[in-house]
């Protein structure tokens, strides 16, 4: 409770300081309060609490909050020199950034329906003014109308769902329908079944899985690099972790019901974010398919409910965070120095730039899934799960999909270090430098020493 | 309150169950249909509508006030989504004097 209280008070005293003129306090205050508020998660670390029936703060939570705000900490440091001098909104951008996050936290940590939805709506209502920030820019103009229409038509379908469940339950407590469907598990509501898909379909549209996911591409490529940066890290993490808290606890009697619609939906996103991804030629276009894929992947967990899907989705959400902000880290760079997203734009980046061009090649090993990287533990821990239940033709596709993603990832790879470019130096400010060491760091470790984060939760 | 209650449970639950899916399914209809964008948005709010009548009749069933405390999120939320996407439509229309949807197709693969 008290992470989302500090969480919501910086931002206010954001919103004011930027009412002040105050320009180059912002960013301290922002960091400062995030600090706060991961302190209080580290705080309240093997303390579950439930805060008046509506919000389960235990160590999922907790962990998955944790993810997010150190996630908006590193996307809150690239902010510097992301703006132009005479810039006027940069308060309101940090502002609704941190009432996104309170949105997140309220996501990975209900206990009721009425608060999954409360905490998804704050989200997206946030985003969706982010992603049209620019308001001269017609790309992100069209992100924001196109993301907003899709967003609201999804949460139509997430209503919906919520109330056909209410109606076969009469409750909108997780725990309570749980206990619902345990004691009449032969003779369940009618209601039940399409309550069930519709909040299926709604998530589904809300992390991006195929075939919900054509707005995905349109919205990361218009959207400000930041912003999107934001949506495709933290915001997908939490979309996974309120799938999970839904699917994994309250509809996990009913597994036999919804698994094969799941798994329909998991085959059709891995072949459709990988192939696709193959053809792109714009970088931020192709980070966008790739993390289609992913979302493919994390659903894995989902097919094969063990005690272990939680920590799976936990380490490889880890991996794809922080490998996707050194992505995107560059990406921003290039940008300001070559005015182009395109994949070759990225050619002979090495020879002046050996500090981003490692940081980027060991970030797209992670996320193509090479060992000794964090994107490598969290492919082997999802498709170990599925295979206890030896879903054999599910592990076949993943891998020849995996194989796919190496085609992209090291095309990235062989741009930066063998390709002839323009050799352009970008000039990386110090807190770009901080976060493409730590965040590669943190690959590393994870990759070499998972045990790290593996039992955790 | 009462007698309200009364001609609530008057009608079988089923009608209100198809009644709001019929609704919901027009809403849905509309937004994949109509291409201009306001349009689109009324659907949106049509569907909305369809989950708040069906939570307040299953509120009455249950005998249960959470149904319709859940109404009231939503129709706030509503409030708070019209703010939003209204004046994301009129930053559009500004930068292109047109809110037909069709229009919205710089990005593409």
């Amino acid at each position: 409770m008290n992470i989302i209280i500090t969480i919501a008070v910086t931002a206010l005293v954001v919103l004011y300081t930027g009412l002040f003129k105050a320009k180059k306090a912002l960013l301290p205050i922002t960091l400062l309060g995030l600090l706060v508020a991961l302190g209080f998660t580290i705080c309240s670390w093997d303390q579950p609490t439930v805060y008046f029936g509506m919000m389960q703060i235990d160590n999922f939570a907790l962990a998955f909050a944790s993810i997010s705000i150190i996630g908006t900490l590193f996307i809150f440091l690239l902010t510097q020199r992301y703006f132009a001098e005479n810039s006027q909104n940069i308060a309101e951008y940090f502002t609704l950034i941190l009432f996104a996050l309170c949105g997140i936290i309220i996501m990975v940590s209900y206990k009721n329906l009425s608060m999954l939805f409360i905490g998804i709506e704050i989200m997206s209502v946030c985003l969706y003014i982010l992603a049209g920030i620019r308001k001269q820019n017609f790309a992100s103009n069209e992100a924001s109308l196109k993301y907003f229409l899709m967003g609201a038509f999804s949460t139509g379908f997430l209503l919906f769902g919520i109330a056909l469940i209410y109606g076969a339950t009469g409750s909108f407590d997780i725990d309570v329908i749980q206990t619902n469907l345990v004691n009449n598990v032969t003779n369940v509501s009618p209601l039940f079944y399409p309550g069930i898909i519709l909040m299926m379909v709604g998530l589904c549209f809300k992390v991006g899985a195929a075939p919900f996911h054509f707005w995905t591409p349109d919205v990361y490529e218009g959207a400000p690099s930041l912003i999107t940066a934001f949506m495709s890290t933290v915001v997908k993490t939490a979309g996974f972790a309120a799938f999970l808290r839904l699917f994994a606890g309250a509809f996990e009697p009913l597994h036999d019901f919804w698994m094969p619609a799941l798994m329909v939906i998991v085959i059709i996103t891995l072949c459709l974010g990988n192939i696709t991804a193959l053809y792109q030629k714009n970088f931020k276009r192709m980070l966008a398919y790739s993390s289609i894929s992913h979302a493919g992947y994390l659903l894995f967990s989902l097919i094969v409910l063990t005690a272990h899907s939680a920590s799976n989705v936990l380490v490889y959400a880890a991996a794809y965070t922080f490998a996707s902000i050194v992505a995107f880290a560059v990406l921003i760079n290039v940008k300001q120095k070559t005015g182009s997203d395109d994949i070759e734009s990225f050619n002979g980046l090495a020879k002046r730039n050996p500090l981003a061009a490692l940081a980027l090649t060991i970030a797209m090993l992670s996320l193509a899934g090479i060992p000794l990287t964090a994107g490598f533990i969290g492919k082997y821990v999802m498709f170990l799960n599925v295979m206890e239940n030896y879903q054999i033709i599910l592990v076949v596709i993943a891998i020849l999909n995996a194989l796919v993603g190496f085609y992209y990832y090291f095309r990235v790879i062989i741009a930066v270090y063998f390709k002839e470019g323009k050799e352009v130096e970008l000039d990386t400010p110090v807190q770009y430098k901080v976060v493409l060491v730590i965040s590669t760091i943190v690959i590393l470790v994870l990759g070499i020493y998972p045990s790290l984060i593996l039992n955790l939760i | 309150m009462g007698s309200i209650f009364e001609n609530m449970q008057g009608v079988p639950l089923n009608h209100y169950i198809w009644f709001c899916a019929i609704i919901f399914t027009i809403g849905v209809i509309g937004v994949l249909v109509r291409r201009n964008a306001i349009i689109i948005f009324m659907s949106v709010e049509l569907m909305l509508n369809a989950v708040n009548l069906l939570l307040a009749a299953f509120s009455v069933h249950h005998n249960d006030a959470s149904g319709q405390v859940f109404v009231f999120f939503i129709m706030a939320l509503a409030a708070a989504e019209v703010a939003v996407g209204l004046s994301i439509i009129v930053m559009v229309y500004r930068n292109t004097q047109s809110i037909d949807i069709n229009v919205l197709n710089r990005l593409k693969w």
